[in-house]
C-alpha cells in the first residue's frame, strides 16, 4: 500500500470539526497526518485535487446489492462499482437477499464476495425473525458474530407485538442495534402510495400517514421498554419525526435516517402514475418533505440513506400498484444531500455529517472520519463540475431513477478504500 | 394529467384515457358526434363505413358483459374488425405480462385497445407504450376513470336537460372505490354545473374527497335536496363484508334511494345507474323503474358514445374526418 499526499483539497472532517484547504497524507492504508507530514514521511503518490472537497468516505446504511438470489437486478460487483463511484466508502445491505440474511452462511457469502471485489466495504445487516416471516427469532448472536452490523424486519410486518417485544429485547442482550422500518401492516395493506389528494385522484390505494406515526409509537415504547439500542430507518412524515424528536430529548437510545429521495419528491412526482417514483414507504405531502428536511438540517436525523433498491427494466414496466418499489440511487445520494446546501438549509460540513460521521455513529464503528489512524476511506469531489442523470449511463445494473434529466453540480472524481484508489472520474485511457 | 398523453397538438384525441384534463369544447364534441351516431341503430342497416378495415382489440383484464358487448356493437356499427380478448383468463395467468400481450396483439396489427383492467393507471400504461399508429381507449381501470361511461351520462343528462350550468347533481354510494364517480365529477365540473354533490358514509369517501369539486354529505336527504339530477353507484358486493359497512340493510336504510329520500329532490329529477343495478340495496325496484329513471337510456347511449369516441381516436391516427 503507497504512500499518498493529497494536496489543494478543501478537507472536510465533520466528526473533527476539521474544515480548510490543507494536505491529507496516507500511509499503509490509514491517515497518518493532516496538515504536516509525519517526521521522514516520503509519499510515493501525490494528488492535486485543488478546487476540491476531501470528506470521510460515504457511509450508506441501506443499498441493496441483490446477490445472493436476485442476480437478474444486479449483483455485488456492479453495485460495488456504483458504490465506487459514488464515493461511499461503507454501506449495510439489507437481509431481503434470497436466502434471507438469517444465517450466517448468507453473511459470510456476502462479505466474502465483497471482500473479492474490494470496492467498498459492506456490513449485512441481518433479519430480526427467521426468513423476514415475522414469527421466529432468528439467532441473532451467531449474526452478530458473523458481522452482522445490526438486525431488522425491514417492511415484513411482524403482527405479533409479543415476538416483537421478545425480539428487541434478545437483541438487547446481544447489544445488536435493531434497524426499524416503523409501519402499521393493517393500515399499509396493500397500499402504494400516500393516502391523500393524489391517491383520491388517482384511485389507487394510499397507504395513510398515521400507519408510520402508529409504528414509530409502538416501536419508541418497546424501545423504552426493553433497553435496545434503535434505529429508525426511513422516516417519511413530520408526525414520525415529532416522535423521535420528542423520544431522543428524554433520552431514549434512539437514531434516525431518511433517504435522499424523500427530501426532494413528493406525492405530486406520481401524478403521472410515473412508476419510477413507486418507492416504500411513499413519497409524502411537501409538508411532510418540508419537516424531513428541517430533521436532517437540526440533527434529528443522524443520516441521509440512497435507500438503493437497482431493479431490472421489467420491474417497473407496469401499471404502477403492480411494479416492485425502490429506486436505483447510489449515484444521487451525494449531489442530492448536497443541494440542500444550495437550499440554504444547512452548510456543507453539516451536509457531509448526514453522509459520514452520522451514519458511521448508527454502525458503532470506526468509519466516518479522517482522524489520524482511521482507515483511509476518502471521498474526493467537485463542487461544481456540472452533470446530467443518464439511467444509461449509471454504474449499477439497476437504471430505474426518476431522477433522469436533473441536472447536478457536485461530482465525485476520486475514491480511496483503505490507501487504494478505486474510482476516478477521468481514468488515464 | 393525463392531457399530454390523450391529446395531440392540434387538440384532437389520441387515446381517450381520462375525463380529466379535457376541455369543455372536446366533451362537447364528443356528445355531438354521439348524437349524429345515435339515429343508426335506427336504420335498417345499423352500419357506417367509417372504419372498414380497421381492428380493435377489447383489451378486459376483467369481467365485464355490459360494457365490453356495447363497445363491440358500437366498434361493429362503425364497420370494424374486432377481437374480444379476455385476458384474466388466458395470458396473464400463464404469467405473460401486460406489455408482451400488448406487443403481441400489436404484432397482429391491431389499431385500437380498449382496455379494461383492474389497476388504476392500467391505460395510461398501455398508452404510454402502445405504437404510435395505435389509439387506446379506457373502459375502466382500477378505482381511477371510466371516462366513456361519465361520457353516455353527460349524453343522457343532456339529452334530458339541455343545459347544464343550473344543474345540481348528487351521486350517491361508494366514491372511493369508484372510477365512474371520478370520471362523472371531471366531466360535470368541466362542464359547469351548479354543484356536484357526493353522499356517502365517512368510510366510502376517498381522502379529501373535497379537492375533486364536490359538496360532502353524509346524510341522503339533505344531499339530495333541490337535485336535478341523482345517481347512485354500484355497491360491490366485497364492499359489504362488514369492514366498510356493517350490512346492506343499514345500507340501504341510510343511503339507499327510495321515493321517500327523493321527497326533497326537485319534482323533475331524474335516477341514474351506470348498473348493474343491486335493487334493495342501492335503490329500490320502484325507484330503478320509475318516471324519473332513465337507467335504461343510459344503456342505449353507451353505443352512440362509444361509437363517437372510437370513430374520433381513430381519426386522429388515420386523419379521416370523424363523421
Amino acid at each position: 500500500m503507497s504512500r499518498w499526499r493529497i494536496t489543494g483539497g478543501r478537507v472536510i472532517d465533520p466528526a473533527a470539526g476539521v474544515d480548510r484547504i490543507t494536505d491529507l497524507y496516507l500511509a499503509d492504508g490509514l491517515v497518518v497526518a493532516l496538515d504536516t507530514a509525519p517526521d521522514g514521511f516520503e509519499a510515493e503518490r501525490e494528488l492535486d485535487v485543488t478546487g476540491q472537497v476531501v470528506c470521510p468516505g460515504l457511509v450508506d446504511l441501506s443499498a441493496c446489492l441483490r446477490e445472493p438470489g436476485h442476480e437478474h437486478k444486479a449483483s455485488i460487483a456492479s453495485e460495488a462499482a456504483a458504490a465506487a463511484a459514488s464515493g461511499v466508502t461503507t454501506l449495510c445491505c439489507p437481509p431481503d437477499t434470497d436466502p434471507v440474511i438469517d444465517t450466517p452462511a448468507v453473511a459470510d457469502l456476502i462479505t466474502h464476495r465483497a471482500a473479492g471485489v474490494g470496492l467498498v466495504r459492506v456490513h449485512p445487516l441481518g433479519a430480526l425473525t427467521q426468513g423476514l416471516g415475522g414469527e421466529r427469532l432468528s439467532e441473532m448472536a451467531a449474526l452478530k458474530a458473523a458481522g452482522c452490523a445490526g438486525v431488522t424486519n425491514l417492511l415484513h410486518p411482524i403482527r405479533d407485538t409479543q415476538l416483537l417485544r421478545h425480539a428487541l429485547a434478545y437483541a438487547a442482550t446481544f447489544d445488536l442495534t435493531v434497524f426499524l422500518h416503523p409501519d402499521e401492516p393493517w393500515l399499509r395493506a396493500s397500499g402504494c402510495v400516500h393516502e391523500g389528494e393524489v391517491s383520491a385522484r388517482l384511485g389507487l390505494t394510499g397507504i395513510p400517514a398515521v400507519a408510520e406515526t402508529i409504528g414509530v409509537a409502538r416501536d419508541l415504547a418497546l424501545v423504552a421498554h426493553t433497553g435496545v439500542r434503535a434505529h429508525f430507518c426511513r422516516l417519511s412524515t413530520a408526525a414520525a419525526v415529532r416522535l423521535v424528536a420528542a423520544a431522543r430529548a428524554e433520552g431514549l437510545p434512539v437514531t434516525a435516517d431518511v433517504s435522499a429521495h424523500q427530501l426532494h419528491l413528493t406525492e405530486i412526482d406520481v401524478s403521472d402514475y410515473d412508476s419510477l417514483c413507486h418507492v416504500l414507504p411513499p413519497l409524502r405531502t411537501q409538508r411532510d418533505r418540508d419537516a424531513l428536511r428541517a430533521a436532517v438540517a437540526d440533527g434529528t436525523v443522524d443520516a441521509i440513506c440512497s435507500d438503493h433498491q437497482p431493479h431490472e427494466a421489467e420491474a417497473k414496466l407496469a401499471p404502477l400498484a403492480e411494479t416492485e418499489p425502490g429506486i436505483s440511487a447510489l449515484e444521487t445520494l451525494l449531489p442530492l444531500a448536497l443541494r440542500l446546501v444550495d437550499d440554504g438549509l444547512l452548510d456543507l460540513p453539516t451536509a457531509l455529517a448526514r453522509l459520514t460521521c452520522g451514519p458511521a455513529a448508527v454502525l458503532g464503528g470506526t468509519a466516518g472520519t479522517l482522524h489520524p489512524g482511521r482507515a483511509a476511506d476518502i471521498c474526493i469531489f467537485a463542487p461544481d463540475r456540472p452533470w446530467q442523470v443518464d439511467p444509461a449511463r449509471l454504474r449499477s445494473r439497476g437504471r430505474n431513477t426518476p431522477f433522469a434529466g436533473w441536472e447536478f453540480a457536485p461530482r465525485v472524481t476520486h475514491t480511496l478504500l483503505g490507501g487504494e484508489l478505486v474510482f476516478r472520474l477521468d481514468a488515464p485511457a | 394529467m393525463s392531457a399530454a398523453l390523450q391529446v395531440d397538438a392540434a387538440g384532437r384525441l389520441r387515446h381517450f384515457l381520462d375525463v380529466e384534463g379535457l376541455k369543455r369544447q372536446q366533451l362537447v364534441e364528443i356528445m355531438d358526434t354521439a348524437e349524429s351516431f345515435a339515429g343508426v341503430a335506427d336504420r335498417s342497416v345499423k352500419k357506417v363505413p367509417l372504419l372498414r378495415g380497421m381492428t380493435v382489440v377489447n383489451l378486459f383484464f376483467e369481467p365485464s358483459t355490459r360494457t365490453r358487448t356495447t363497445f363491440e356493437l358500437a366498434a361493429k356499427r362503425l364497420s370494424a374488425d374486432v377481437l374480444n380478448l379476455n385476458v384474466s383468463t388466458s395470458a396473464t395467468t400463464k404469467g405473460e405480462s401486460l406489455l408482451d400481450t400488448l406487443r403481441n396483439l400489436e404484432a397482429m396489427h391491431a389499431d385500437m385497445f380498449v382496455v379494461r383492467h383492474a389497476a388504476s393507471g392500467a391505460a395510461h400504461f398501455v398508452a404510454r407504450h402502445a405504437a404510435p399508429h395505435v389509439g387506446v381507449i379506457n373502459a375502466g381501470d382500477g378505482c381511477h376513470a371510466h371516462p366513456t361511461q361519465a361520457m353516455l351520462d353527460m349524453f343522457t343528462i343532456r339529452r334530458v336537460k339541455g343545459e347544464f350550468t343550473p344543474l345540481t347533481v348528487a351521486i350517491v354510494g361508494d366514491i372511493l372505490h369508484s372510477r365512474v364517480a371520478r370520471s362523472q365529477i371531471h366531466a360535470l365540473n368541466t362542464l359547469g354545473v351548479r354543484s356536484v354533490r357526493v353522499i356517502a358514509p365517512k368510510t366510502l369517501l376517498p381522502p379529501r374527497v373535497e379537492q375533486l369539486g364536490v359538496e360532502v354529505h353524509h346524510d341522503i336527504a339533505a344531499g339530495v335536496r333541490d337535485a336535478d339530477v341523482i345517481i347512485t353507484l354500484r355497491l360491490q358486493r366485497e364492499r359489504m363484508d362488514g369492514r366498510l359497512l356493517p350490512s346492506k340493510h343499514e345500507y340501504f336504510q341510510r343511503y339507499g334511494l327510495t321515493e321517500a329520500a327523493l321527497a326533497s329532490a326537485r319534482a323533475d329529477a331524474i335516477v341514474m345507474h351506470p348498473g348493474p343495478i343491486n335493487r334493495g340495496v342501492e335503490l329500490d325496484s320502484g325507484t330503478a323503474d320509475g318516471p324519473r329513471s332513465v337507467i335504461l337510456q343510459q344503456v342505449t347511449h353507451g353505443i352512440a358514445i362509444r361509437m363517437a369516441v372510437i370513430s374520433m381516436v381513430m381519426a386522429s391516427h388515420t386523419g379521416a374526418a370523424a363523421s
